[in-house]
């Protein structure tokens, strides 16, 4: 099998006497999806937040396209190619849908000390923008203030920011959290396919979209990982099914 | 064209109609006056910058419309006395030199200043600006060369090449050109990249790192920026009152441009115009009245705050649109 895109080996991470992270490693391949799961609480966000470079680590390292990345802040990160969307949508809301994503472009193209030229005439900006917009499914509301979205597509939104920074590791914290059931299964469908563009860390609560997408599942209790391996196995791990399965089906 | 900028327009070309009506009544002192308000509405548009587009509540841009008065002073009286600087450099009259030298040396202030102040947000941030701006302020008033606490005086208006500065309303128009200019530089910025990822780190910075565009070096810029056009205004108001004294650095300043920004309708392109009017005829025709017209203002202050968010611009032209 490839190299890793992403490896995580024995990060640890504290909130006073709560171990919100406790040893945890894991890696993401290039091609998969990789889905993270666990009850609420269990320290999801947290480690995607030290992926991301929001939270520091007490402990462990992070390697990213075989570099360790944690001397890195935020934006460092997301230019070497680190995309991820948020649990609780992270928008600029006074901007339109459109502008948000732009934004996303032009940090993309590394242009954003340019002080002259008005990007909303900018079709170098405008195009790619919508493209991504359409390809989340949310052209018609291009120009609607990001704050006045619905809750759907601030979480579609959310995706084509992502999408626009064209990174080679997705980090996703539950984008299909509110969705109705029918934008969950048509952004299933679109994950699916998003995987052969870069593998996904996927933290989602939907079993329904982990079992039909996952390839690899791992599961987080109080920190820790409990479980790691494929649907199949994760499904049948008794201590899978009594920490967490078990109050879900 | 659209509300917004048929009330830039209105008010740009009402802030060119002052200084005319005026002279066609005999009323002449109110050339005066109308230099006045172009020179603190630059000053404010510089601010605007870093406060309205960036949401940097600096508390110490009087550090740098004072270093812009200084800059001014201390240029004309080497250049009147004869005196040069160290290494021989030679003092100047020349409004032009002396713009340059006032931005350079804002722009290389406010570079320190902001590396430090904005790696804080919120009150630390308005503190440490106003902090720094003191320091300034009292070591201008310890520094007996130039005048110390007396200030010093520009003897004789300092020049442009080509044009009588000492008319007021010739001087008036070099003011409102170049708060044009201002004005203008404002407009390309908010549109620019640049002014997108600046308006993106005052609505939500962490959206901004997640798209991978650091939130310190865009407010930095801005906070550089928004200095040096400040600057430039202080160094036109050395001129207009030949006459430069650490008043010019202290946070009564500070706090005067961003009331006049909040009165005009903050991060609004023609905000600073509407302010600058508004407060220095209030200043003017309440001041010959009544001692306590900043209490007054206050009270016009507190109105706009609570119930006309927008400011002025927001009363005349509606929310502002990002399209
Ligand atoms: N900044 C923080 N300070 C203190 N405790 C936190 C902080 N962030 C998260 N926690 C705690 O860490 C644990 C893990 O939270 P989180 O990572 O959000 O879980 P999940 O995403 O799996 O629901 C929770 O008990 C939460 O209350
Ligand atoms: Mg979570």
């Amino acid at each position: 099998m490839a190299e890793p895109v992403l490896e995580l080996r024995d990060m640890s991470k504290a909130f006073g006497a709560l171990k919100a992270t406790d040893g945890v490693s894991l890696d993401l391949k290039p091609g998969e999806i990789h889905a993270l799961i666990g009850p609420n609480g269990a320290g999801k966000t947290t480690l995607i937040h030290q992926i991301a470079g929001s939270i520091r680590p007490d402990a462990g390292t992070i390697f990213f396209l075989g570099q360790d990345i944690g001397h890195l802040g935020v934006a460092g990160r997301v230019r070497l190619g680190l995309g991820r969307t948020f649990q609780i949508s992270s928008i600029a809301p006074e901007f339109s849908a459109l502008r948000n994503v732009m934004l996303a472009v032009q940090s993309q193209q590394g242009t954003s000390y340019r002080f002259w030229k008005p990007v909303l005439s900018d079709n170098s900006l405008v195009d790619p923008a919508m493209a991504m917009l359409e390809r989340a499914g949310l052209a018609e509301r291009a120009r609607v203030p990001a704050a006045e979205l619905s809750h759907g597509d601030k979480r579609r939104l959310e995706i084509a920011i992502a999408l626009a920074l064209e990174p080679k590791a997705f980090l996703l914290d539950e984008p299909m959290a509110g969705m109705d059931p029918e934008g969950s299964k048509g952004l299933t469908r679109f994950l699916d396919e998003l995987r052969a563009e870069a593998p996904i860390l996927l933290v989602e609560h939907d079993m329904d979209a982990v079992f039909a997408l996952a390839d690899r599942v791992s599961v987080l209790v109080y920190g820790r990982m409990i479980a790691s391996g494929t649907v199949s196995e994760i499904r049948a791990d008794a201590n899978v099914r009594r920490a967490y399965l078990g109050d879900e089906s | 064209m659209n509300r917004e900028t048929l009330t830039s327009a209105a008010l740009v070309l009402l802030l060119l109609g002052i200084p005319l009506a005026a002279m066609a009544t005999g009323h002449n002192f109110y050339v005066t006056l109308a230099s006045r308000m172009a020179i603190l509405a630059l000053a404010a548009v510089g601010l605007n910058i870093a406060l309205g587009l960036g949401g940097l509540v600096s508390f110490g841009h009087a550090a740098f419309f004072g270093i812009g008065g200084y800059a001014a002073g201390v240029l004309a009286w080497h250049a009147m006395m004869l005196q040069p600087f160290p290494l021989g450099l030679p003092g100047t009259k020349l409004m032009p030199v002396i713009w340059l030298v006032a931005m350079l040396a804002a722009g290389i202030v406010a570079a320190f200043i902001g590396a430090i102040s904005i790696r804080t947000s919120g009150v630390y941030f308005i503190m440490i600006t106003l902090a720094f701006a003191q320091m300034i302020y009292y070591f201008a008033i310890s520094f007996p060369s130039y005048g110390g606490e007396d200030g010093l005086s520009i003897s004789l208006r300092n020049a442009f090449p080509g044009v009588n500065t000492l008319d007021p309303f010739t001087f008036f128009l070099i003011c409102y050109l170049l708060l044009l200019a201002g004005l203008f530089l404002f407009f390309r910025l908010r549109d620019s990249r640049f002014g997108a990822a600046l308006q993106a780190a005052r609505q939500n910075e962490t959206r901004l790192a997640a798209v991978g565009v650091s939130p310190f070096g865009i407010r930095l810029a801005a906070f550089v920026i928004s200095a040096m056009v400040t600057a430039l205004a202080g160094a036109l108001y050395a001129d207009l009152n030949r006459f430069v004294a650490p008043s010019m650095l202290s946070w009564h300043m500070s706090g005067e441009l961003i009331v006049l920004i909040i009165l005009g309708g903050t991060g609004r392109l023609a905000g600073p115009v509407a302010g600058a009017i508004v407060f220095v005829l209030f200043e003017h025709w309440l001041g010959g009245i009544t001692e306590r017209w900043q209490l007054y203002l206050g009270l016009v202050l507190l109105g706009v705050v609570l119930f006309a968010r927008g400011g002025v611009v927001g009363l005349l032209a509606g929310k502002a649109r990002h399209g």
